[in-house]
């Protein structure tokens, strides 16, 4: 007979987050099996739930389906821990970041892609910052800048756009919960 | 379709494009252009012999243990025009206008820098 139990209470809301986190962590773990021409160079299509949770849930929610999906996609792909790891949390911390500056945005000028695009921008500095700090000498780096950055804003657009249009149809108007 | 996407986009989401762009496109040019050196040092046996501004076209004679090697400056560029040794591989190697290139005549120990600003590399070894 337990003796005592410990019990978490779940509610609605986390049950969202549970499924747009494990969505998120399915997305990434496909388009990590998908070859990319350059590394760190990818479309983050689970960078659309996150952006959906954003905009639906709100920014708190967005940023736990964010760290769940980078925490339990690596631990799913058996790289947790390892420098690619830490290249995802970098990466995470700075989208991260990225959100919480577009939340400062005014709602009625600036839509899903403006989010989108300084998250991934954020992504990519956050990761940058990780590897010159850590990895690789400054001069190597500094040729994939543009590169790099290039691509977060076209692929932050291009998922900015989808999130709009995903969120469209609704009749909603983003964004929508700050908390 | 793209029409209808592009119909999402907001003054400030266009804004936030257009600066974002326009960030990459500078760190693009501060990124991959090298800077141009602003003087040519000619050196001797190891030691410096002149230093000529790339902003006046001239023309050097360099005396060497083999003989006179000419250097030339024109249009911002200096290249080393003639050298009596056996290969000419400075002369063949033509103009140079980069902070950091070399042009060396090891035969008659003589040889060209750019130079100005910051060297971006410690050594260039062909």
């Amino acid at each position: 007979m337990t003796r005592s139990a410990i019990e978490l209470p779940t509610g609605p809301e986390d049950h969202a987050i549970a499924r747009l986190a494990a969505l998120a962590t399915l997305a990434w773990m496909a388009e990590a099996l998908l070859p990319s021409p350059l590394p760190g160079l990818k479309p983050g299509i689970a960078n659309i739930v996150v952006l959906y949770a954003r905009f639906r849930l709100g920014l708190r929610a967005a940023l736990w389906v964010s760290a769940l999906r980078v925490i339990g996609g690596s631990l799913l792909m058996g790289t947790f821990m390892s420098p690619g790891f830490a290249l995802a949390v970098a990466g995470t911390l700075g989208s991260a970041f990225g959100l919480v500056l577009a939340g400062g945005l005014p709602g009625r000028w600036f839509g899903p892609p403006s989010h989108s695009v300084l998250a991934a921008l954020g992504h990519v500095a956050g990761q940058l910052a990780l590897a010159a700090w850590w990895l690789l000498p400054v001069s190597g780096l500094v040729w994939l800048v543009p590169v790099l950055a290039g691509g977060a804003v076209l692929f932050g657009l291009v998922n900015g756009l989808v999130v709009a249009h995903l969120l469209a149809p609704r009749g909603e108007t983003p964004p929508a919960i700050s908390r | 379709m793209i029409g209808r996407l592009a119909g999402t986009m907001r003054p400030g989401d266009w804004g936030i494009l257009a600066a974002a762009l326009a960030g990459i496109a500078g760190l693009g040019l501060a990124a991959w252009s090298s800077p141009s050196g602003d003087r040519v040092v000619v050196r001797r046996a190891g030691e410096i012999y002149a230093e000529l501004s790339l902003r006046r076209d001239t023309s050097l004679a360099v005396p060497g243990p083999l003989g006179t090697s000419v250097v030339e400056v024109r249009r911002a560029r200096a290249r080393v025009a003639s050298d009596p040794g056996p290969r000419q591989l400075c002369v063949r190697q033509g103009w140079i206008q980069r902070n950091g290139e070399v042009a060396m005549c090891l035969p008659n120990q003589v040889s060209i820098e750019i130079g100005g600003g910051r060297r971006p590399y410690d050594s260039l070894s062909y």
